[in-house]
């Protein structure tokens, strides 16, 4: 039964794919149910009803098995929960979002086939398991972010994220390599991981891992791929680059816990990283103007938080906000895919303004959705970004103010663009004529905007699923903190931004994304022109030069030497001939 | 005199055998050198007898049938090649036969 979980999105993916291109109704029909099933699946798994299957062994070497198999623990269920949920509610909206495009028949097959790949990841009982999925995850968002491929942008923006992805994929394949060769097994077992502790291999093979969740989960230094993945479908967006494929890292560094755990010195890097990002992202979405892109860097700056609270030993806390995250980030990114839908797909919050009035629904979800990731209380967004602040405050206490701060910057960007996109009058005439999109649209706005509200509180039972929250060490000070800067950043957000028709501040290192593309893109000028540059010549001078026509013109100068012996003199070969076969003679019998 | 030892019978095919490789060596004639290739042919065919002979075994003489029935064969095929060679060239000469050289 639990099989279904991957067999369902697999084989609608299979099935659009191969026969059921040509027909956009079907394939959408098909794509959905699986999804739905999906879904239903995971609810059974979540409620007992189905459990984990026999796990199916695919190699077996001495020294080395894999299987293929289900984990279906309370981790595992909650991000499944999470994921079929927020993917199938996502399915529902791409019905409306995308009905008008030719190519709907193929996105949905490529829904499936990233729905599949991450329950993979999800589910799986080891390494190089999850590794296949990691990978297939990577293949389906490259083709889900290139899209429209006949747009320039869209294809750069397609081969920039699986490019960074390969890169922190190279080093997670590194780690599970090294985990391998020092546990002898590949399983997630945390009783032979103990064969790493005390060795000096043991933050090696933990950053190794961490590599890949760096490249997944968009952490500086290789986050650059996730703000141009905007390029995708909004739909995409919402479904890869919020609620799942981004957070696969996070759950990916809470699956190999048992690993990181062992080194302290990997868990501080890890915590840096998080915290880092957090801020860095914070800072630049607050001076974007593509409403999307504000919502990736707000992306971007939520996951370090939650790699920040896996730095500080506290997984709990960030698969909850991981969780919460998920709903009200799908949430925003569909609230802004619709509100680009009603505006003929303008990104410019500038050029938008007063839409609230003419999409009520839009407005009041996306407002809710808001207000959870800026972390007003009694919404999602404050109990668990509370549980990573407090995890932050026992560990590190300068981490723990530049997450307070990041929290006062993220209620910042999230009230400057939801008042001047939504508030105001309108400064453009698609703004003017903006209408509410359909139900379909709406529908999932609807629930995920409950979920956003309510999956904070104990009796949605997030926390119980994952075994009860830490009670120990709760730290006074934290709440008030984070509630200090919340209300700063609103403030600040209301006063600047409340009747702005353009933009009052502007700091040029913030909106050119603290210059990471130039850095990167000098850097592969100048280094990789100039290796090639060095390379190309050792190519010319050294191999084609001196080895390949060196070694040609050795050779034929030999021949021409021998030539000379050959002379055609039937009666010298017959005399040299005599004189070696005596000379043979002499050598055996001469003595 | 006595009768001829082994080792007489063994000088003489290496005398012969030695004549025959310096004709070959020297001559200038593709025919000659035939010739001399056959005497070198029979040097060998006479200590193969005379190693039978003296060591009363018959095997030695069989192989000098073979070789005198192979030698037979390849003078027919030699001397055939000889003779058209010689209706194309009108010469014999081994220095002036350069076709096949480069």
């Amino acid at each position: 039964m639990a099989w279904l979980l991957l067999l369902a999105p697999l084989t609608s993916a299979f099935l659009v794919w191969v026969a059921l291109r040509p027909y956009p109704r079907l394939s959408q029909a098909v794509s959905i149910a699986a999804s739905g099933l999906a879904f239903l699946t995971a609810l059974g798994i979540a409620l007992g009803k189905v459990g984990a299957p026999a796990a199916l062994s695919w190699v077996d070497l001495p020294g080395l098995r894999i299987e293929i198999g289900m984990t279906l623990d309370s981790l595992a269920r909650l991000m499944l929960l999470m994921v079929t949920g927020v993917a199938f509610l996502i399915h529902v909206y791409s019905l409306g979002y995308m009905a008008e495009d030719p190519g709907r028949a193929r996105f949905f097959g490529e829904l499936s086939l990233f729905l599949a790949s991450m329950i993979g990841i999800i589910v799986s009982t080891n390494f190089v398991m999850m590794y296949i999925f990691w990978e297939l995850v990577g293949v389906s968002s490259y083709l889900l972010i290139g899209f429209w491929f006949e747009k320039n942008s869209a294809a750069d923006a397609a081969r920039k994220a699986f490019l960074a992805n390969r890169v922190g994929d190279f080093g997670f394949l590194l780690g599970i390599l090294t985990f391998w060769a020092t546990c002898g097994t590949v399983a997630f077992d945390p009783g032979a991981a103990r064969g790493l502790a005390g060795n000096w291999l043991a933050p090696v093979a933990a950053l190794l891992l961490f590599c890949g969740c760096v490249g997944k989960s968009a952490q500086i230094p290789l986050h650059v791929w996730l703000p141009d993945a905007m390029e995708g479908p909004t739909p995409v967006s919402a479904l890869i680059h919020a609620a799942t494929m981004v957070a696969a890292g996070v759950y990916m560094l809470c699956r190999i816990f048992f690993v990181l755990e062992l080194s302290p010195e990997a868990l501080s890097v890890i915590a840096w990283t998080g915290g880092i990002t957090a801020l860095v992202a914070a800072l630049i979405a607050t001076q974007q103007n593509d409403i999307k892109r504000v919502l990736a860097y707000s992306t971007m700056s939520q996951l370090g938080y939650m790699v920040l609270a896996v730095g500080c030993a506290s997984t709990t806390a960030a698969m909850f906000h991981l969780t919460t995250h998920g709903f009200f980030k799908a949430l925003l990114f569909m609230g802004a895919g619709s509100v680009l839908h009603a505006l003929h797909h303008e990104q410019d919050i500038w050029r938008m303004g007063g839409v609230g009035r003419k999409m009520p629904l839009t407005f009041v979800t996306f407002g809710i959705g808001a207000a959870a990731l800026a972390g007003i209380p009694g919404l999602s967004g404050f109990f668990s970004k509370e549980e990573i602040l407090q995890a932050a405050a026992r560990n590190e206490p300068v981490l723990f103010w530049m997450a307070a701060f990041t929290a006062a910057l993220t209620a910042f960007y999230m009230t400057r663009i939801t008042l001047v996109a939504f508030l105001g009058k309108p400064r453009t005439k698609a703004a003017e004529h903006a209408k509410e999109s359909p139900f379909v649209m709406g529908f999932p706005l609807i629930v995920l905007s409950v979920l956003a509200v309510i999956a904070g509180y104990s009796f949605f039972g997030i926390e119980h699923l994952l075994g009860g929250h830490e009670a120990e060490g709760k730290n006074p000070l934290v709440p008030m903190a984070s509630l200090t800067a919340v209300l700063l950043g609103l403030t600040a957000g209301a006063i600047t931004y409340g009747r702005a028709n353009q933009e009052r501040i502007a700091i040029p290192l913030f909106e050119r994304k603290f210059y990471f593309d130039e850095i990167y893109d000098w850097t592969v000028l100048k280094l990789q022109e100039e290796s090639a540059r060095l390379l190309a010549w050792a190519d010319q001078w050294i191999v084609g030069f001196v080895l390949v026509r060196g070694g040609a013109f050795v050779v034929s100068l030999g021949g021409e030497m021998l030539r000379l012996l050959q002379a055609g003199n039937l009666r010298e070969y017959a005399f040299l001939f005599a004189l070696g076969a005596g000379g043979i003679l002499l050598l055996l019998f001469g003595r | 005199m006595g009768t001829p030892t082994l080792g007489h019978y063994l000088v003489l095919s290496g005398l012969l055998f030695a004549i025959g490789l310096a004709g070959v060596i020297v001559r200038r004639d593709l025919l000659i050198m035939y010739m001399c290739l056959e005497i070198m042919l029979n040097a060998a065919n006479l200590s193969l007898v005379a190693f039978s002979r003296f060591s009363h075994q018959v095997r030695g003489q069989v192989l000098v049938f073979f070789v005198i029935t192979v030698a037979a064969v390849e003078v027919a095929v030699g001397l055939a090649l000889l003779v058209s060679l010689y209706r194309m060239k009108r010469t014999t000469k081994a220095e002036e036969i350069t076709a096949l050289k480069f």
